[in-house]
C-alpha cells in the first residue's frame, strides 16, 4: 500500500457540515427528471391523479430532490465545502443509498446539508484508491427530514 | 396497486426491461433533468479523445433511477423507503437493462409491513450493472 494521501486538512473536514444547498421541487423539474427515467406512473405528470392517491401535489419520483437553484458565477470559494485537494484525477460513483421519510412533491424547497463522515484507502487494480463517503440530509420548508442520502466518491 | 403482504413470499423475484436500447437522446435528457453536466455523459468529443472512453456513457444516477422505476412500478408510488445500489459497471448508448427484484424478507416495524428486496440490473450480455437493495411498505 502506497503512502497515505489522507492530510490534516481532510482529517479535520470529517464531520463538518458543508454549505446547504437549495433546490426547487417544480412540475416542470419532477416531469422532465421522470421522463428521462422512463416513468410512465401519471402520479409524476398529473397533479390531479397525484392528488387523487393523497399527495400533497405531483409527486417527485425515487431520485428527484428539487433542482439546485443556480447562481451564475457559482459559489463563492470560500464557500465551497472542500477545502483539501486530492492527487487523483479520475473519479467515480462509487455507491448510492437514499432513505425516504416523506413523500416529495411540487411546491417543496429543500435544504440539503452533507457532511464527509470517512476517507478510507485502497489499493485497488487500476491503482491506489481514495473512497470519501458523505452523508447528505434533504429538510423540507417545514423543517421536516424528508430524506437521507449514503454515498461514497472513489478518486483513483 | 400496492403490494400486498399475502401476496409475498420469502424468494419471489420480478422483473422487467427498464429501457431497450439506450439513446444518447435519453442520456442528454437526464443530464438536463439532474443538472449534472459532465460532459463525459454528453460531449462525445470529449468523452473519446479527451478522456479515451469508447464513446459517453449514462450518468450512475440514471442507471439507478431506471432501476427505481421497475420498483415503483411494481411496489407502488411512495412506497420505497430506502433505495442503495452500487454502480458495477458503466452502461452505454446501445443498452438494454434488465431489473430482477427478489424477496430477501418480509417483515413488520411498528405495525407496518415492509418487503426487502435484492436488486440486481444487467445488460444485453447479462452483465450486471447496478447491484443493489430496496425497502418498501406494503399492504398487510
Amino acid at each position: 500500500m502506497a503512502e497515505s494521501v489522507v492530510t490534516d486538512a481532510m482529517r479535520a473536514a470529517i464531520g463538518v457540515e458543508g454549505p446547504p444547498t437549495i433546490a426547487e421541487v417544480t412540475a416542470s423539474g419532477i416531469r422532465l427528471f421522470a421522463r428521462a427515467v422512463g416513468h410512465a406512473d401519471p402520479a409524476f405528470y398529473d397533479e390531479a391523479a397525484a392528488k387523487e392517491r393523497g399527495y400533497r401535489g405531483l409527486l417527485a419520483p425515487p431520485g428527484y430532490l428539487g433542482t439546485p437553484v443556480y447562481r451564475p458565477g457559482g459559489r463563492d470559494p470560500d464557500e465551497l465545502g472542500q477545502r483539501y485537494e486530492i492527487p487523483y484525477k479520475r473519479i467515480l460513483n462509487g455507491g448510492t443509498t437514499y432513505e425516504y421519510m416523506e413523500p416529495v412533491v411540487a411546491g417543496d424547497v429543500i435544504t440539503s446539508r452533507s457532511r464527509i463522515t470517512e476517507f478510507r484507502e485502497r489499493a485497488g487494480s487500476m491503482g491506489p484508491m481514495l473512497i470519501t463517503y458523505r452523508e447528505t440530509l434533504f429538510t423540507r420548508q417545514d423543517g421536516k427530514v424528508v430524506a437521507k442520502m449514503r454515498g461514497n466518491i472513489i478518486n483513483y | 396497486m400496492p403490494l400486498k403482504k399475502s401476496q409475498l413470499k420469502v424468494g419471489d423475484t420480478h422483473e422487467a426491461v427498464v429501457v431497450d436500447n439506450l439513446t444518447r437522446t435519453q442520456i442528454v435528457q437526464y443530464a438536463g433533468a439532474s443538472g449534472d453536466y459532465n460532459p463525459l455523459h454528453s460531449d462525445e468529443v470529449f468523452a473519446t479523445k479527451v478522456a479515451g472512453y469508447p464513446t459517453v456513457f449514462a450518468h450512475g444516477m440514471l442507471s439507478m433511477g431506471m432501476t427505481g422505476r421497475m420498483l415503483t412500478d411494481w411496489v407502488g408510488d411512495g412506497r420505497l423507503t430506502k433505495f442503495g445500489v452500487r454502480f458495477v459497471s458503466q452502461v452505454w448508448p446501445g443498452d438494454t437493462l434488465t431489473v430482477k427484484a427478489t424477496v430477501e424478507a418480509i417483515r413488520e416495524e411498528n405495525g407496518q409491513p415492509l418487503v426487502d428486496l435484492a436488486v440486481s440490473t444487467v445488460n444485453q450480455d447479462g452483465r450486471e450493472v447496478v447491484s443493489g437493495s430496496a425497502t418498501a411498505r406494503i399492504d398487510p
